[in-house]
């Protein structure tokens, strides 16, 4: 098993006849299952159509009733995209995976709040991932998003992060020393977001086919406070934790929009000294990240 | 982005939030006319710079003649306006507000920004205007009341009456604050903010509610669309090169340190940042050079690097995914041939391509010293400066 995807995940794309889109669908497409799991794009103007050998269809909804995709990934450019969003939700799909980087915060606002709206009213909850995040992946079975494919490993241990390349540090280092992931998560750097690590964790918790799990956070904002208080009560695996930013000045936004010390509970040496209280093996050089599970389990 | 004080109250009177009458000047000469023709007795003479703690800095003074607003003028402009958000060095002062004087019989603080953990948007008020609102959250946060607002909703008039109530504003001016309230919300939305602050939010004398100051931040990701703020950017006020590094789509800011670092991805350069620091050095820079790297993006990453005479080594941490590790080596070898590097440089790379990164890397004939580990990078750059 593995979280959030498997081998037999059908996916749909919006925006995959964009420059982006039909980049990384490319190499989606070559990733394992790929082929049989990105069954679908989405282009108003290229409906009939075909990219890859996917068929193109008019609307999320109309792609999603022809195909059975419940999960999509968005490429979407940053003016349209919460929108997409929007049409991913209203079409009850299970799962939103937005790459798209630089979407206005108003935007996301008002797209989260649409979203909560829905499921207080009754209506099915859709998940979303990111908005500016690499995506996630299910070694072997199946990727989504931008990651490179060829650094994972199948395997045991669970990975969570904001960032990308911090996420690819992670699965490298676990991959050189023989461990494999279960799956490998990437929430993004945007303030208002999908899923959390607090999400994710619960998820990792409840896989039977994950071990341990490498949690890494930034400064700024409370998720990783939250999931460590969650992760206190309920965890049963091990984790190593780390988070960047501690050379980080307050007031500054460090590339990541939700990377910015805006209190003074969300720098990094606090949200280590949470972890640590919480349980976490926590560590301040992420070099041995990979090494600090293996010697856990 | 931030804009000045003058820009905000234009914006804020714009969405029906009174503000003092005031006319932004930038000369001295300016200034002495622009208080005669502003009447009165008292004007208030007022540093125009993006930090906060004007006042406490000296950049800030109530003039009572024109003399004194001539005295004070030609002392503000031009001044080095230290304060606590300006570091040691201060910001130049360039631009002056004048207002007319208020008859100040109450200090209140108002803020709106937009709340991650409950994906709302956040009205903060207090009683305890005129302070470092830092210290009243600190010392009395009892002291300030949050209103939680739905954006598809918008303010509701009973927020907006629960917040003016709360903070002690009189009955015979309740409403004034309500509408100075909710004009503050509607210009955050409105204008793609992230940041809106009126502090202090002033009762005067015969009970009118005024916006004495105002501070606004603006989400980046939204300033295409909004060419109005765009116009209020103030490039005297920032950082020459984080300017310069966004020019070229990289992510820069310098810091005080003098290792300076170049990696791809916000979280790993911070990371790098954070292990330079582990092994007994502090970082010069954050500088994320973006998932599409070019030999240009590269050549100009150093040079930005450079440009701070701090830096004594250079550390290149490379995680290579869609970006190719041999395009990164091919970049960093002309950027150093290019820019005649004379500092010790260490490049870490790893992932796709990371051998005939490696190999480029070896075969230049450079001093490059290379590593594995991104403590054997940190461990190695610090030897070399030290």
């Amino acid at each position: 098993m593995s979280i959030l995807i498997n081998k037999d995940t059908k996916i749909i794309t919006q925006g995959i006849t964009g420059k982006t889109g039909q980049f990384h669908t490319e190499k989606c497409q070559e990733y394992a299952n790929g082929k049989n799991c990105f069954v679908a794009g989405v282009n108003p103007k290229k409906a009939g159509e075909k990219i890859f050998d996917i068929p193109i269809y008019a609307s999320v909804k109309e792609a999603a009733a022809e195909t059975g995709a419940t999960v999509s990934v968005i490429y979407v450019p940053p003016p349209g995209a919460a929108a997409a969003i929007w049409e991913a939700v209203e079409a009850d799909l299970d799962l939103v995976v937005c790459i798209t980087e630089g979407i206005p915060v108003r935007d996301m606002l008002m797209v989260r709040n649409k979203m909560h709206r829905k499921e207080a009213a009754g209506g099915k909850k859709t998940l979303l991932l990111g908005p500016n995040c690499p995506g996630l992946i299910t070694p072997d079975e199946v990727k989504i998003g931008i990651m490179p494919g060829h650094i994972h490993r199948k395997g045991r241990i669970g990975v969570v992060s904001r960032s990308g390349t911090l996420t690819y540090e992670a699965v490298g280092q676990l991959t050189e020393i023989g461990l494999g992931q279960s799956s490998a998560v990437g929430t993004g750097g945007d303030p208002i977001n999908g899923l959390k690590h607090i999400d994710i964790m619960r998820l990792f918790n409840d896989d039977p086919d994950t071990d341990a799990v490498i949690m890494i956070g930034e400064i700024g904002g409370p998720d990783e406070a939250d999931a460590a208080m969650w992760c206190k009560a309920n965890m049963k695996k091990p984790i190593v934790g780390f988070i960047a930013g501690v050379t980080a000045p307050a007031g500054k936004r460090m590339g990541h929009a939700g990377a910015l010390i805006s209190g003074g509970a969300d720098t990094a040496d606090a949200k280590l000294a949470i972890m640590e209280e919480c349980g976490f093996k926590i560590t301040r050089d992420p070099s041995v990240m990979g090494k600090m599970i293996k010697a856990m389990l | 982005m931030k804009i000045h004080e003058y820009q905000g109250k234009e914006l804020l009177k714009k969405f029906g939030v009174v503000v003092p009458r005031g006319v932004f000047c930038p000369s001295v000469d300016d200034a002495v006319k622009a208080a005669e023709s502003l009447g009165g007795k008292v004007w208030v003479v007022k540093a125009q710079i993006h930090a906060g703690g004007r006042g406490k800095g000296g950049g800030v003074k109530v003039a009572k003649s024109l003399d004194e607003v001539r005295q004070y003028a030609s002392q503000i402009l031009g001044m080095q306006l230290v304060t606590h958000q300006t570091g040691p060095v201060g910001q130049q002062v360039r631009r002056l507000l004048i207002e007319e004087g208020a008859d100040i019989r109450k200090e209140y603080y108002v803020a709106v920004l937009t709340d991650r953990a409950t994906q709302k948007v956040a009205m903060m008020a207090s009683s305890e205007g005129g302070m470092d609102i830092e210290e009243v959250a600190h010392k009395t946060p009892e002291k300030i009341l949050k209103v939680f607002i739905d954006p598809l909703d918008g303010l509701s008039d009973e927020q907006a009456t629960y917040l003016a109530k709360g903070i002690g504003v009189p009955d015979g001016s309740i409403d004034q604050a309500v509408n100075a309230f909710k004009g503050l919300y509607r210009c955050y939305m409105e204008t793609d903010a992230s940041l809106a602050e009126i502090n202090p939010l002033i009762l005067e004398g015969n009970g009118n509610i005024k916006a004495l100051d105002a501070k606004f931040n603006f989400d980046s990701n939204s300033l295409y669309r909004q060419p109005e703020i765009m116009a209020f950017r103030d490039l005297d006020e920032e950082d020459p090169d984080e300017v310069e590094a966004s020019k070229f789509d990289l992510s820069y800011i310098s810091l005080d340190g003098n290792i300076g670092c170049l990696v791809n991805g916000a979280g790993l350069a911070m990371a790098t940042m954070d292990t330079i620091k582990l092994f007994g050095a502090e970082p010069a820079n954050f500088l994320d050079v973006g998932g599409g790297a070019t030999t240009e993006k590269v050549t100009e990453a150093f040079q930005i690097m450079l440009r701070n005479p701090k830096v004594k080594g250079i550390l290149v941490n490379i995680f290579g995914g869609i970006m190719r590790c041999d395009t990164i080596a091919t970049g960093v070898v002309v950027a150093a041939r290019t820019t005649h590097l004379s500092v010790p440089l260490v490049v870490r790379m790893k992932g796709t391509n990371e051998d005939i990164g490696k190999k480029i890397l070896s075969e230049s004939g450079l001093p490059i010293i290379t590593a594995d580990s991104m403590a054997e990078a940190a461990t190695k750059i610090v030897a070399a400066v030290s």
